[in-house]
Parts: C-alpha cells; structure tokens; sequence
C-alpha cells in the first residue's frame, strides 16, 4: 500500500529516528516555528474575534457534513458533472488508479505535473500512472525534492521535506538534476522554477488533490501558496482531480470558514498566498483552462469510521497543528510513523485505513498530553481517539502477553465513555514502578522503547505546556 | 458543452448510508449554524479604515501600494511600468481599463490585451510579460487579498505568469474579509446563476517556505506584486 512508508518494524524506525540528530533538531526547530506562527494568528489574534468560536464553527460544520455524507456527495457529482465534468467514484485506490490510468490512456499522455496532494500519495498515483507510460512531475517544491531523490517520502503533511536540510538538497538536485548552485533557499527554489516552467506548459494532465469540495457548485478549492497548483488548473488539457471522500463543505459559505480555519491553523497564516477555486467551464472555453475535467472521490477505508467513534476522524482538514504540537513527533519525526500520515492524526487515521496490523501500535506514539485535541481546529477528539485504538488492539488480540500489559499501564483498559479521564488518572498509578521523576523509564515492552526518548513524560501527570517549556530548556543539554 | 458523466455513485453512496445505519437521504436543509464568528470581523470598521487595513496587509506579504486617484490613475499605471521592467507586458480583456480611462497609456506602451481569439498566442505574451495589469473584483482588507472571477478574458494567466502582478483595486471593492465574497457567490448559485469556472484569491507574489522552514518569494507564480488602490472609485 502506497499509504505505507518503510518496511522496518515501528519499535526499530524509532530508534532510528532516535539516532538521527539532525532530524530531530530540525523538527524540534519547525515545530516551534509552525507553533509559534499557528498561536499568534489564531488565539493571538484579536481581529477574528475568539478562536473558540471559529473552532466551534468548523466542528459544527464538519459535524454536519459528515452525517449527511451521501447527500453532499451527491450534491457535489451532480453538480461537477451538470458543467461537464466527470464523477469517478472509487471504493479503493485501485479503483481509483485503474480510471485514471484509463483516463491517461484515452488522451495518450506522457506527461502529467501534479500540484501536492495526500490523498494522491496514499493511492500510489505516481507509480500507477508509471505503469501506463505517463510521468508525474511533482510541482511543489516540498514534494520536488522528494521525487529527485527517489523514493524518499514525506514526513509532514504540510512540510513534506521538513526531514532534509538544505545541504541535502542541494546535494540531491546537484547529482539527480544537474544543478550547480549554493545551498540558499532562493537559489535552490529558483532552480526549481526554471526546472519546472516548460514542464508545466508542456503537461497533458494536471493532477490536483482537493483541500474542499463545494457541494452547491461542484467546485474544488484548491488552498496553496507557491502558485503550482494554479499552474497545473490552467494549461494541461484535462484536470484529473482526486478527493477524500470526506473533503467537502455544503456550500460557499462553509467554505469560508474551512479556509480560514486551515490557513491559520496550518501556516498561521490569515489565508494562503492563494485559495484557488476550479468549477468545469461552461460555455465558450478560456484558452488558458482545462478542457476536460474528472473528479475521482475515494473511499479507501474511509467508510469504516463512519457510524463508529472514530467517524469525526474524518473531520480533519489536515492543518498538522496537532503534528506540530505533538511531543513525541518532536522526538521521532515523521518517518517513524511509517505512513504518509503522521502524528496524532496519522496515528488515529492509519488504523482506520489501513488496519491494526501494519499499523495498531501507531496509537502508542503518544503521551496522551491532549495538546494536539487542544490545538486541532475542527475539535477531534484526537487523544480519545488513540485510547480507544489502543483498546481495540488490545482486545482484538494485536498485542501480545508482555505487550498487553504494558499498554495497560500506559493507560488503557478503561471501559467507560470518559476514556481519557480515567486513563490520564489510572496511568500514573499503573505506571509508577517505573515513573522516576516524571519521566518513565524502563518499563516493560513496548515502554521500554520508548523511554528511549529522552524526557517522556509519564502520562496525563504533567502538564503539556510546562513540560514542553522544560524540555525546550532541556533541548541544548540533551541533543 | 458536453454533458458530464457519473460513475459507480449509488453502490458507493448507499455504502456510505449503510454505514451510518440509516437509509440514503435525498433532502438536508443546511441548518443555522450556532456558531459564526464570521460575520463579526471588521464590522464596526468604517471604509477609511477598511482601506487601511487592506493596504497594511498588503504590505505586510511584500506587496507595494500605490494609492492614487481616478485622475492620477494612469500615470500611477506608467510609474508602475517604468519601475519593474516595462515591456512586455500584459492585461485583462477587461473594459473596466477604458472605464478609467487606461486606454491610451495601455496602447502607447504596447500592453498585450489579452483576447481570446488568439488562443495560445496570448499564453506565449503572459509568459514573457513582465508586468500583468488586471483588476480586482472584490479586496479583502483583512489579509490585502484581491479576488478575481476568471473566465476566457478575464484570464488567470495575467495574474500568474508575469514577473509582477499590477492589481487595480477600487476602493469600493474592499470588503471585511472573504465571507462577503463567499455570501455574494452563495447567493448567484441560490438564484441559479452559473458562477466563474476560476474563482482566485490572490495574496501578493508566490511564495514557500519548505526549505528548512526559510520564506522565499517568488516560486511558479509571480515574484513581486503592486496594489494600485485608486482612492476615489
Ligand atoms: S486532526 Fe485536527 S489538528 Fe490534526 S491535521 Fe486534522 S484538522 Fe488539523
């Protein structure tokens, strides 16, 4: 499965990640960064009123959504398709792969430029369009240096390359793209400007994700800001556009919120350098826009959350403010997760599509401090979430004997709906033979790995906040 | 127009309902939200005020302004040539540029004027441009954003591909933020008009910070940005 990264069992990449120093500096340095940036343009800033209640709105209006799923989509293919366009609707990523190569085929493409886009990494786009004989050029820039590496994958959801320096950069544009500059960020994205220009005009598909779709006009909305996305919407001839069968609004209106909520929250920005909207043209053809338009909405394990308690799961509008907040993201980074979705949200949403097998200890990579629930912008109760998998895993029998017992000391095992009260107050007990000074260290299993992270905190005892202010304190002694 | 096509929708959507445990609903009203902040912002602002804040953030992305007014306005337009590069350059097929009397600065510095009729030929003229002249249709001062609604003349790429983007900004099309703008296209579609295929929120020249977090201006789109905001219209 595309969505997976690695083939190292979860315990090994973390300590990998463990070892590797520059990783874990430069996430520690994003993290306050994105944080920092996140704070001052959402509770810091007074202009938008109170942040409580934006985040309200965006539940209310995920909420709402999600419950009435069938109708919206229903609402959004009618509509796209009244313009002219063409609805796929794929159960699987195979399903999805198999139209789109169908597509590429018809129209004879060897080029595609692709503007960035999860969903189309969690279904293996690049590699199945490979297979018909079509390229896709990665055009932002974060995802460019990934695909001049070569299987090299993202480890951020918003920052895909917040893993490699600049010096790696340069050093694999030199060798994969015959580059010859420095290592300053304005001469490497210059590079890549000029790199990509003809690309762009020379491609047959434009490939985008789709941050929302609005039901009332069959629009998609695009939220970028490097201007690839508007490249890549306005010069190949047919614009293959793939959705999370989740990522929609009812109406423009809604859409306003999403987008504020997901600029401020992601970049901390007010909006994006651009919120680009594409509906399929009626009437007489710009000469600078698709001709032909396909929306391919996937399922992909989606719809196992629904009805579940996992279902406001599919609420996210992947900000990554809670990756961005996460302690123990700080301290593997985003490989270890391996999958393309990392942190509090990907440890919640890999289970879900793909399976407590390859990825039921996820939801071990957690403190369960409730920073990233407190930070989430749409209210998904993200922390709650991770109890409850860890339940699932262990009921179901993923863990072992030794295991089983380790996750109950961390804190699972509570039945009642108040999961997270119970576990932040049982697990300091369950956990204190091995709680030394507020950290835990050696404990059993899956424990003792990870007290390998240096100052992890014993679960629901310390506050997240002061913890995360004694450990940046801490950062200079430890790394 | 071709009529579009829907594939695999009812087995897929009578999933869906499965799974929430209920049959497929055919008729949602969208309720009165509880909660919306929206509409609060900049309310109490006045239109001077407004305009300030919309420069403010202009500035704030590294856009320059220039506030002028209607009879200062082209030679506003020739200092904005003279200073980022001149020919060639490019513009909308817009006729509010012979409204306020652009006419004759556009012709004398041999300023594309995008028309569709030409096809690709104007694409070639973007991409060479230094400088795209286009008109914003509605400004948000919250965020110094200018909002186009593309179509065959109205081109997207006169705002993406020059080196410089030029926006002229009315006064009077600077609203709150973008709930005035969602509002007004909300209530086209309830009055069952076809809106824009190319609806663009633009917020100064294109920019990334993927490298090692470091904000750089200039990636595919354009790498500078000029604000005309005209004072009196
Ligand atoms: S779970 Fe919430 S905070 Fe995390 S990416 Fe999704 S919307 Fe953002």
């Amino acid at each position: 499965m595309a969505m997976k990264i690695g083939e190292k069992p979860f315990f090994d990449r973390v300590d990998d990640a463990l070892d590797d120093t520059f990783m874990r500096q430069s996430m520690a340095n994003a993290q306050d960064g994105l944080r920092g940036k996140k704070i001052a343009a959402t509770e810091g800033d007074e202009a938008i009123g109170d942040w409580e209640d934006w985040r309200s709105a965006g539940e209310e209006i995920r909420r709402h959504t999600l419950e009435n799923l069938d109708y919206y989509l229903e609402q959004l293919s009618e509509n796209f398709a009244k313009r002219g366009g063409h609805v796929f609707f794929a159960e699987t990523a195979e399903e999805a792969n198999a139209y789109i190569q169908q597509v590429a085929k018809k129209k004879n493409a060897k080029n595609a430029t692709k503007a960035k886009s999860m969903v189309t990494e969690e279904i293996g786009l690049n590699e199945a369009l490979a297979d018909v004989g079509c390229q896709v050029h990665e055009t932002d820039l974060a995802e460019y240096i990934l695909q001049a590496e070569e299987g090299d994958r993202p480890s951020h959801i918003v920052v895909p390359s917040l893993h490699k320096n600049k010096s790696q950069i340069r050093d694999t544009l030199k060798e994969k793209a015959g580059y010859s500059g420095t290592d300053q960020p304005e001469e490497l994205t210059a590079f890549a400007r000029s790199q990509l220009r003809d690309v762009f005009m020379n491609a047959d598909i434009g490939i985008t994700g789709c941050n929302f779709g609005v039901a009332e006009t069959g629009s998609v909305s695009l939220v970028t800001n490097e201007g690839n996305a508007n490249m890549v919407t306005s010069y190949p001839e047919t614009q293959i556009s793939v959705m999370g069968m989740e990522r929609l609004v009812p109406t423009w209106e809604d859409l306003d919120v999403m987008v504020n909520l997901l600029s401020r929250s992601a970049v901390g920005q007010k909006i994006t350098t651009y919120v680009t909207n594409v509906t399929p043209e009626v009437g007489p053809q710009s000469v600078d826009g698709p001709k032909d338009f396909h929306l391919v909405i996937v399922d992909g394990g989606r719809s196992k959350a629904l009805g579940t308690e996992f279902q406001s799961a599919l609420h996210c509008i992947r900000c990554a403010a809670c990756v961005n907040v996460c302690p123990v993201y700080r301290h593997i980074g985003g490989h270890a997760y391996g999958s393309i979705y990392q942190g509090p949200i990907g440890a919640v949403l890999s289970p879900i599509l793909g399976g407590y097998e390859e990825y039921g200890e996820l939801p071990y990579a957690s403190s369960l401090c409730a920073a990233c629930t407190e930070a989430c912008p749409v209210k998904i109760p993200l922390h709650e979430q991770l109890i409850r998998h860890r339940q699932i895993y262990v009921e179901e029998g993923y863990a072992d004997k030794s295991e089983q017992a380790a996750m109950t000391a961390f804190g699972i095992g509570a039945s009642t709906p108040s999961l997270f009260k119970i576990a932040t107050k049982g697990a300091p007990t369950f956990a204190k033979p091995f709680v030394q000074e507020g950290s835990i260290s050696n404990g059993p299993g899956p424990m003792k790995l990870w007290t390998k992270i240096r100052e992890f905190p014993a679960p629901g005892k310390e506050n997240f906040r002061k913890w995360f202010k004694e450990h940046k304190k801490g950062d200079s002694r430890n790394e | 127009m071709s009529k579009g096509t829907i594939h695999n929708r009812d087995k897929f959507l009578s999933h869906i309902a499965d799974r929430l445990g209920r049959e497929r609903k055919t008729d949602v009203s969208r309720p009165d939200w509880e909660y919306q902040p929206q509409w609060a912002v900049y309310q109490e602002k006045t239109s001077d005020e407004l305009c300030a804040l919309f420069n403010e953030n202009s500035e704030e992305k590294g856009t320059l302004v220039l506030e002028t007014t209607m009879d200062q306005l082209a030679e506003t337009v020739e200092y904005v040539m003279k200073t980022y590069g001149g020919s060639p350059m490019v513009a909308t097929d817009d006729g509010r540029f012979a409204e306020f009397g652009l006419t004759d600065v556009f012709d004398e510095n041999d300023v594309h004027i995008w028309d569709a009729e030409l096809g690709e030929r104007n694409i070639e003229k973007a991409k060479q441009a230094n400088i795209g002249f286009l008109f914003s249709d509605v400004s948000l001062a919250e965020s110094g954003t200018i909002a186009q609604f593309n179509d065959r003349n109205i081109a997207r790429s006169v705002s993406l591909l020059p080196t410089t983007y030029a926006a002229i900004i009315p006064r009077s099309t600077i609203v709150p933020r973008m709930t005035q703008v969602t509002a007004r296209i909300h209530k086209q579609v309830e009055e069952g008009e076809n809106i824009s295929p190319y609806i663009n929120f633009i917020t100064g020249p294109s920019n990334s910070a993927d490298i090692e977090m470091n904000m750089v201006v200039g990636v595919h789109g354009p790498v500078k940005a000029v604000h005309i905001v005209i004072l009196d219209a």
